[in-house]
This record gives C-alpha cells, structure tokens and sequence, in this order.
C-alpha cells in the first residue's frame, strides 16, 4: 500500500481529532474520493487507520485494537462487492457500445428507400421504444406504375423482434415484382416466417399497394392494426379491415385483399400498435384523439404530418415510448 | 514446497478450523491483518462451496517460496459432482450469493492465481495462491 497515501490519511486523522470542524471532515472526505479512484479496499482504510491510531496513540487498550480486526474482516465482503460492482458496470459499458453496433447494423441492413411515383405523397416515421426496432417497413417499387408498402411488427421488442425483421426482409427482397398482389405477398412472407422463426415468434404485417393509374390502393393484413382511411369529401375515417392470421402460425393461410378508391386529399395511415397504444398515466390515449390529431394536419405534406402526429403523441406520452412506434400516410395529391 | 496441513471438511463447523489453520498459517508465514482476513474470507468461500455441493472434501494449506517471495497455496478438493460451467461459475452475479460479491470470481479477487480443475461426476480441485507484497 502507498506510503504517502498513509501518510496523508494520518495527517487528516490528527488534524480532525484535535479539531472536529466541519473543514476537517469536508477534507477527509475529498479524501476518500481519491481512495476509490486509486481502488483501494474498504478494509485496507481500516487498516491504514488502526496504524496511524497505532502511532498517535499507542497506549490504547488491546481491546481497542483486537476490535479494528473484526472489522476489518467485516469490510472484506464489502470490499468484494465493490470490486465486482465495478467489473459489472464495465460489461454493462461494453455491452451498450455492441448494442450500438447492433442498431447501426440493423439501420443499415433494413433500410428502405420511400418511392416517388406520380401523384402520391409518402410520409414515414419509425422510431424504436429501445435501441433496437421490432417495427419495420419496406418499400416495394418500380417507381412508376406501383408503390408498395409492408409495415410490420413483431410481437415482442428488443434485440429478439429485430432479428426477426430481417427475415421479412430478406423475404421481401426476392419479391421483385411491384406490382404482386397483397394477398399474395402476405402468403410468401408467411411461408418464410412460419419455416423459419421460433414458435413463439408471432409477425403481424400490413400490405399496401398503390397503383399509379388508376389510384386503386390494395390492401391486405395478417393479424395487423387496421389503417385507416381519410375521405376528403365526407372529412371522415374509416377503418380498413381485411382479415388475416398473423405470420408465422401455420403455412397455409388465405388472405384477403381489398381495394379502396383514392381521391385528391384522400389519405391512407398505416400502424403499427406503438400508435394505436399509445398511453399516458391515465390510459390509453382516445382512437378519436388520435384521428382528430391526423385530421389537423391533413392540409400539410404527408411527411409534415407523420412528424407533427409523432412529436404531439410523444409529448403525451411524456417523452417515454413504451412500444416501437411506426407511421406511414399514403396521401394522394393530384 | 514445504510445510502442509489440511482440514477434513464434512460439517459447517470444519469451515471454522479450516479458517484457523489458514489464518495460523498466513501469519506465521509474514501476512498482514488485511491479506489474513482476505485469505480466511478465501477459505470460508472454498470450503463452504465443498461443504454445500460436494457434502465433503478437504482444504489444505500449503505455504511456498519462490524467487525470495513467500506465500501460500490453498487448496480446495472434493469427490462431488463436478462443476458443469466453469465460465457461469466464474461469471460475476452468478454465484447463490446473488451479487454479494462472492462466490468463485471472490476467491479470484481475493487471491493472486487461481486455478480450477473439474470432471463431471468426479469431483474438483481449486488452487489459489497468494503472494507476501
């Protein structure tokens, strides 16, 4: 043990016991803070101080130094602890530094490309609740005649759900053709899940697909929140159902697609759970309310009004988002 | 090598001698307060892991020289069932102390080398040493 640290911590000793200042104790304990930084043990302070009390005050009775033994070895464990406090918070830094590799991996593996074909505006906003996101979309275009989108959302969050999207991924990709009908991407996407994830593992996903001439949006769902539709002309919503079983349960399932007529000023909102659950202290925040949120940004591009519906629904929630939370607007413009 | 002596370890009672013989030991030897108390808290560690999992077994102490440096070797060893995860034992919090600082990687700290041999179904024998500074 360092000799000089001895001798500071003698000098604090004797200054405090000749006088019991608030200085001196204020000093002793600026002290200690070095003591940590240099690790050392609890049990070596006690040591340090029973031999500087040894030398300002050796006529002390034995009992008096029989007992800084016991509680020497009474600070061992406490020493221990504190070494292995030390050694987890270093893992914990190291496993938040691969984490961030994880979710910079994952950003560059899923990122998709938002289309721009005639006629449509596309807004998107998807933010993780943690680092990594079990929500996910992706784009399937020609940028021409078709403008597709899946939105998708492992049931779970974290690292499981977002290893799971890239299989969805990679699913879509061998897709290639923009203008596949709904109903049957969801039945290749769901072949590829149910092979190849855990039991457990449940995907819900929404097919949208716009079609650039005559402004047909299609549409199909496995197990997802229904989107909803705005007609400028009734300034009404109106959900769009289509039922389908979640990915991933069994091989064969029949989905059903749907189709609904755009006009100019009509829009299409796909989500995922992370916004239709949306909830503060007191509940669930109202459906109406968020519907009455989107409608007060209907003049706004469809990308202004994702962000605007996202920042307000935050602020609601208080900054804290309790699901991975997912937005897209099809609006069309002319 | 030279002088050795061991401790039976079958009851509670035995991680108290095996604690005398080692603190006996590590003062004869030259140890401070500090590392006596850190080499006995080893002891306690060791020979109740033996006493808990392995029902009976031995702690010896050996004290050692080398290169003009003294010390001592505590050795654990048992005919139990083996220790399945080395690596889970020596992982911090893994130990049934529930992250008080204990268990297995707490020998590690306390002492200056720390050797575990083990075999499924035969038993197992740590060796941790400390050095005089």
């Amino acid at each position: 043990m360092p000799q000089e640290i001895e001798r500071q911590y003698k000098e604090i000793l004797r200054q405090y016991v000749m006088r019991q200042t608030e200085q001196n104790l204020y000093t002793g304990q600026n002290f200690s803070r070095q003591l940590i930084q240099k690790n050392i043990a609890p049990e070596e302070v006690i040591s340090i101080h029973k031999a500087s009390l040894e030398e300002m005050f050796p006529e002390l009775p034995m009992n008096v130094w029989h007992s800084f033994d016991l509680l020497i070895e009474m600070m061992i464990r406490y020493g221990l602890a504190l070494k292995e406090h030390e050694s987890l918070l270093q893992k914990q830094e190291e496993m938040k530094v691969e984490m961030d590799l994880a979710a910079n991996v994952q950003k560059t593996l899923l990122k998709t490309t938002v289309p721009s074909v005639s006629g449509l505006e596309i807004g998107l906003v998807s933010v993780p609740a943690r680092q990594m996101n079990g929500d996910y979309v992706y784009f399937l275009s020609d940028s021409k005649d078709y403008a597709g989108v899946a939105v998708a959302d492992v049931i779970g969050k974290g690292i499981p759900a977002a290893l799971c999207m890239s299989m969805v991924k990679y699913g879509m990709d061998s897709l290639e053709d923009s203008h596949t009908n709904p109903a049957i991407v969801l039945d290749v996407i769901n072949r590829i899940v149910e092979k190849s994830v855990d039991d457990d593992m449940f995907i819900s996903m929404f097919y949208g697909r716009y079609n650039v001439e005559n402004s047909i949006f299609t549409y199909a769902s496995a197990g997802h929140e229904p989107a909803l539709f705005f007609d400028s002309e009734k300034d009404d919503f109106s959900e769009l159902h289509a039922k389908g079983l979640l990915l991933g349960v069994v091989p064969n399932v029949i989905y059903n697609q749907h189709d609904v007529k755009l006009k100019t000023g009509d829009f299409v909102v796909m989500m995922t759970d992370g916004v239709t659950e949306c909830r503060t202290d007191e509940g669930f925040i109202e459906q109406e309310i968020i519907a009455s949120l989107i409608r007060s940004v209907k003049h706004e591009s469809a990308q202004t009004m994702v962000e605007m519906v996202y920042k307000e629904l935050e602020k609601m929630q208080n900054f804290e988002l309790r699901d991975d939370f997912t937005l897209v607007i099809y609006k069309k413009t002319s | 090598m030279g002088y050795q002596s061991s401790v039976e370890i079958l009851t509670e009672w035995d991680i108290v001698a095996a604690r005398q013989l080692g603190r006996n030991e590590a003062k004869e030897v030259g140890f401070g307060t500090v590392d006596q108390a850190r080499i006995t808290t080893a002891i306690s560690e060791l020979a109740r892991n033996i006493y808990l999992y392995a029902g009976k077994g031995k702690i010896e102490i050996q004290r050692i020289t080398e290169g003009g440096r003294f010390g001592i070797i505590i050795i654990a060893s048992d005919e139990g069932p083996g220790i399945p995860d080395v690596r889970k034992v020596m992982e911090d919090g893994f130990s049934t102390s529930g992250g008080l600082g204990a268990g297995m990687p707490g020998v590690k700290r306390l002492m200056d080398d720390f050797k575990i041999e083990t075999t499924l179904g035969e038993g197992t024998v740590i060796k941790a040493t400390k050095w005089i500074r």
